[in-house]
């Protein structure tokens, strides 16, 4: 089924992070293989942040270790990030969008196609001339989309894209992701809503105190899932 | 002694009939200043972006020193490109000393700490806010020092006219090395305090007017360019 130069499945061993003594992120075993979403669930400090930074190499893990297939010399290369607040360069929107690109090696007509291709899957093709930090929180969110896709990453982490987000502007980031994955982009996203969870997940990992307490297909856990934990956190219930 | 006021009315005359010696003073002030600001730049704000960026043993030793290196007094900063400069000194040969070239250089030994240490500062928070965004696009630290550059432009700019206020308001360092030679190395700061020693309050005062404009039109652009800021940083 996978490319034969896939970074995916991407594997995730005993994996382990603490800062001092504290540990947020234990004994974690993943395997994120390509396909539909993978939502990141958990209540507020479950460690889902920690595990995109690892997952990424922002993060360099305290315990285990985190393998990519493939042959790919530069996994890296292959994927991108979209934080919760999203970081814009102090330039256009256009700008905004080539600056990796360029730092990713390509020629300058390839990174205006890329870019323009980018900013019109965001709906932010108008915009392109404007300062980037003037935009709205949604309209930024979009760009820090378009300037990830236009990468054309393998592996695209989300960390909570719209936290901070309306309602009509969620929409909008959750159409983007969607027709990203749709688009063969394997998406791994953290979210606390798990209305936009059962929109987008194609599999849940749920992770409870530093711990991956269940990974399973979306339909299976929504419906039944295995952990208490996980069943309460569904049933709206406080748990931490 | 003359009567104050005729000394001003007298000043106004000199600035208003645009007074060819004054003219002369006015420009070699604002070059040898805006040389030396060039000057500074081209060292102290790769220096502060380095500074922001790199972390490496000793480095809280390197701030500090360029820190206290803001508060240089002139007099000293012109003693030492004095003694480099002076015919036994190890730049002797060069024949600098007393000329505007002497004055470019002992100018942006004064400043470039302050453009460095300014520098440093404002750089230091925005690598804070970018640094992972532009890790998770493969740019180390030496990648992020153009991008801070300028990413950071408006507020370096600002620090830049600070330097030039720093610069075009000293008498120290420019009167050591330069030796205030008529024509030749007077600028408005060394003229100003020998004419008030003379006792030719006019022309003192006229130029006192002239460097008063000049420091306030660097804050008015300095202004306008925090509104700039503000329009692209949000």
């Amino acid at each position: 089924m996978r490319a034969p130069d896939s970074i995916l499945p991407l594997r995730a061993e005993g994996l382990g992070f603490g800062v001092g003594g504290l540990r947020i992120l234990q004994a974690v075993d993943l395997a994120i293989e390509a396909g539909a979403p993978t939502l990141v669930i958990g209540p507020n400090g479950a460690g889902k942040s920690t595990l995109l930074r690892l997952l990424h190499g922002l993060l360099g893990p305290t315990a285990g270790r985190i393998a990519w297939s493939g042959p790919a010399s530069d996994p890296a290369r292959r994927q991108a990030m979209v934080f919760q607040r999203p970081v814009l360069l102090r330039r256009s929107v256009l700008a905004n969008v080539l600056y990796p690109l360029r730092l990713a090696g390509l020629d300058p007509a390839a990174r205006e196609a890329r870019a323009a291709e980018a900013l019109a899957l965001v709906g932010l093709t108008e915009l392109a001339a404007r300062p980037a930090r003037r935009l709205s929180g949604g309209e930024q969110q979009r760009l820090a989309l378009a300037r990830a896709a236009a990468l054309r990453p393998e592996v695209l982490f989300l960390d909570e894209p719209c936290a901070s987000l309306d309602p009509a502007a969620t929409r909008a980031v959750e159409g983007i992701v969607a027709a990203l994955a749709a688009r063969g982009t394997k998406i791994v996203m953290t979210t606390h809503d798990l209305g936009q969870a059962r929109r987008l997940a194609g599999e849940v990992v749920f992770l409870h105190r530093g711990r991956v307490l269940e990974h399973a297909p979306a339909d299976r856990f929504f419906a039944a899932p295995a952990a208490p934990e996980a069943a309460a956190f569904l049933r709206g219930e406080l748990v931490w | 002694m003359q009567d104050i006021g005729s000394a001003f009315a007298m000043a106004l005359g000199l600035v208003g009939a645009g007074d060819p010696v004054l003219g002369e003073i006015v420009l070699l002030s604002i070059r040898v200043s805006l040389t030396a600001v060039a000057l500074a730049a081209l060292i102290g704000l790769p220096l502060g972006a380095l500074l922001a960026v790199a972390r490496f043993p000793g480095r809280a030793g390197v701030v500090v020193v360029i820190n206290a290196l803001m508060g240089l007094p002139p007099v000293v900063a012109g003693l030492l490109i004095y003694l480099l400069l002076s015919r036994s000194g190890p730049l002797g040969s060069l024949g600098l000393l007393f000329t505007p070239t002497a004055m470019v250089i002992a100018q942006a030994v004064l400043i470039a700490p302050i453009l460095a240490a300014l520098a440093r500062q404002v750089l230091e928070a925005l690598w804070e806010e970018y640094a992972e965004q532009l890790r998770s696009f493969g740019a180390g630290p030496w990648r992020a020092v153009p991008t801070l550059l300028w990413d950071g432009r408006f507020a370096l700019l600002t620090v830049l006219l600070a330097g030039f206020g720093r610069a075009s308001a000293e008498v120290g360092a420019v009167m050591i090395v330069g030796g205030n030679i008529e024509g030749f190395t007077r600028v408005m700061t060394t003229a100003i305090a020998l004419e008030t020693s003379k006792g030719d309050l006019p022309l003192a005062l006229a130029l006192g007017m002239v460097l008063m404009a000049v420091v306030v039109t660097v804050n008015a652009l300095a202004q306008g360019l925090r509104g700039v800021a503000a329009r692209w940083a949000g």
